[in-house]
């Protein structure tokens, strides 16, 4: 049967709960997102005593279902004031699922200077007062915690920069190898941080397991689904190859890769950092290619990527990472942005954000660009100590552009604008602006259409089609985020007609239910505006759902265009 | 997307000394047995088709076709300086 795990903080005592009916049908940021719109105050401080934490794995997570090993977390974000959902790879996921824990919500502060950790088992959930890991970086706690309870365990954990509550930080999540997998976006490792939960540990010996109302309409469907994934060039061939690198020289050929700190679309030493180059780096130095960031994916767009010695250095290498310490920050050695990786990953602070960050700091002469070393050295000396400069940097792109007095601070609500420049790819400048997330290109990717051909194919200079594009991404992605799918499928979904029908028939022999395609898309819909109408009690307007003013009034070559939709053009966003 | 062949009519070949440079980019698996960036000289008015042609890239293997930064179709001609980006299909995010 499944239940939901309540964790108050404030009195250090756990519940176990039936589900509520009316969260039946939910999953993943579905279900997160309607408990913290539901239970959390939307003018709370988020790192107050009324802020709530949730972890759900998604609807068809525990199932044998190709890519289904996402966790959704949930909160309202100490970064951008909004809701927050993000989700991760790692084992986690499918432990919970097949725990029967629809939900973990953590609830109320501590007394006292006193850390703590939970362990989740058949059992439930107990809290322990932790010392000895207080302070230490995520990998030292991944062993450590192996090292105590076995290597089968399951770990979700904050590095120094969530216990310091910088809004930048996030939560780690183990992967299959022992390292490490990131809910990145939005400062949710500063939300377990001001809870005073070090680490949660998941151990699913004796564990029911994820129970199907028609098996044999699921294994049918199941395998259409993963034919589907296999086929389609992108997911089947590209991912795996060049993992989400390959996009550098395809954004840099497009003219809208962000260079020094936005202000050109293209990196003159784009081939030392692109994905070709990473490969075969990778290839040569013994490491892996494709790597999958939980069982069951079958897409393996993640790499372990070793240094000159055929040592581990990071994986889950992205795209928007290199992007970020490459081209934003104009750093062209690949092992430099593989090490700050490592680092990142170790503080527990998010890599999208912290690039970002470190662009607006170089523009704020902080450090030159180009300067790898100084970024290491900062992540290092600075953020990881939490020094007074750290935490200026620990808070983000707005962060220190608010400090240092930089105007060109590339964020929408507070959260960083990834790798994608929306002055000469249209279609995700509506999605950084209306995301309930804040600038996010994971919530509706246009770049499928706008760059990739995929989906179609919508002109990304020109304005016309992008927001109805945004629009139907945005709703399509909340439906996806809340299957514990990976977002990857959407580009098999988008071109192979068989996917999304056999996704659906897996949901409802899953549940023994009749969900058609239009129920999903309701779905997309109702997730949007639960989030939305969080955000504008927590007292955002339209006048939030604005790029920053420097894309309106500077032009980015080589395309040498600005951002000129209009608001009302892009308040037509909300009109569904 | 369909992409359909495109035949360089023969006379284009047959006119003497009649040349243009093309800055030729490949990425991805495309690279592979083949090169990463070439400077070529094809006849004036050659169609994109007839350069993938000529590189045995099979049309359905296409995923984007880039000409001076700009998405572009196979059956466009080519001027004198372009530049030309081929890629597979492949994807990221």
């Amino acid at each position: 049967m499944d239940k939901i795990i309540r964790v108050n903080m404030t009195d250090l005592s756990t519940k176990v709960e039936t589900v509520p009916s009316a969260w039946a049908g939910l999953g993943g940021r579905a279900l997160t997102s309607t408990i913290v719109a539901a239970e959390v105050p939307p003018t709370c401080h988020a790192l107050g005593p009324n802020n709530k934490l949730v972890f759900a794995p998604g609807l068809l997570t525990g199932t044998p279902a190709a890519n289904s090993g996402r966790l959704s977390a949930g909160a309202k974000s100490p970064l951008t004031g909004t809701i927050k959902e993000s989700n991760a790879g790692g084992t986690a996921a499918q432990m919970l699922a097949r725990l029967g824990i629809k939900a973990l919500i953590i609830e109320g502060l501590p007394k006292g200077e006193a850390w703590y950790s939970l362990h989740v088992s058949t059992d439930g959930v107990t809290i322990q007062e932790e010392t000895e890991l207080v302070g230490r970086g995520n990998f030292a706690v991944v062993e450590a915690v192996e090292a105590r309870l076995g290597k089968k365990t399951g770990i979700l954990t904050i590095g120094p920069a969530g216990e310091m509550k910088m809004t930048a930080a996030n939560i780690s999540v183990k992967d299959p190898d022992s390292k490490i997998r990131s809910h990145g976006r939005g400062g949710l490792g500063a939300v377990m941080g001001s809870k005073k939960i070090k680490f949660i540990s998941i151990d699913d010996k004796g564990a029911p397991g994820v129970k199907i109302a028609d098996p044999e309409k699921f294994k049918t469907a199941a395998r259409t689904f993963a034919k589907a994934l296999l086929d389609h060039p992108v997911s089947g061939e590209g991912l795996p190859t060049y993992g989400t690198n390959v996009l550098v020289n395809i954004l840099n050929e497009a003219g809208g890769l962000p260079t020094r700190n936005f202000t050109h679309g293209q990196f003159a030493a784009h081939e030392k950092i692109c994905g070709e180059t990473m490969h075969d780096t990778i290839v040569a130095r013994g490491g892996k290619p494709k790597h999958g960031c939980h069982a069951g994916c079958i897409i393996q767009c993640s790499q372990v990527y070793p240094d000159k010695e055929g040592k581990y250095v990071t994986s889950g290498f992205e795209y928007e990472t290199i992007w970020g310490l490459g081209a934003d920050c104009c750093v062209d050695n690949l092992d430099d942005i593989a090490l700050a990786d490592n680092i990142m990953d170790d503080i527990g602070i998010d890599s999208i954000e912290t690039a970002v960050m470190f662009g607006v700091a170089m523009e704020a002469g902080i450090l030159p660009f180009g300067d790898g070393k100084g970024i290491i050295r900062l992540l290092k000396e600075e953020i990881g100590k939490g020094t007074p400069l750290g935490r200026i940097l620990g808070g983000g792109a707005g962060s220190v552009g608010k400090a240092f007095g930089v105007t060109r601070v590339p964020v929408v609500k507070n959260q960083g604008i990834p790798a994608y420049d929306p002055r000469s790819v249209k279609g995700i400048g509506i999605t950084y602006a209306t995301s309930t997330m804040g600038a996010d290109h994971t919530s509706g990717y246009t770049i499928a259409t706008n760059i990739l051909n995929v989906g179609g194919y919508v002109d990304p200079l020109k304005k016309d089609g992008q927001v109805e594009l945004s629009r139907n991404l945005q709703i399509a992605t909340a439906a996806v985020d809340s299957t514990g799918m990976c977002i990857f499928i959407a580009f098999p979904a988008l071109d192979i007609p068989e996917c999304l029908p056999a996704l659906i028939d897996m949901i409802n022999a899953r549940f023994g239910i009749a969900l058609t395609g239009d129920d999903v898309i309701e779905l997309g819909k109702y997730i949007l505006k639960t989030e939305r109408q969080f955000n504008i009690e927590a007292g955002f307007t339209k006048a939030d759902d604005r790029l920053p003013e420097f894309f309106n009034v500077e032009p980015v070559p080589p395309h040498n265009v600005v951002w000129d939709f209009s608001g009302e053009e892009i308040d037509e966003f909300w009109n569904f | 997307m369909q992409w359909r062949m495109f035949h360089v009519p023969l006379h284009l070949f047959l006119q003497n000394g009649a040349v243009m440079r093309i800055n030729l980019k490949l990425f991805a698996t495309f690279r592979v047995g083949r090169f990463s960036a070439e400077a070529r000289e094809y006849p004036p008015g050659t169609p994109v088709a007839a350069v993938i042609r000529d590189l045995r890239i099979p049309e359905e293997q296409i995923g984007m076709i880039m000409l001076n930064n700009r998405h572009a179709e196979p059956d466009q001609q080519l001027h004198e300086g372009d530049n030309l980006a081929l890629f597979p299909l492949v994807g990221g995010g």
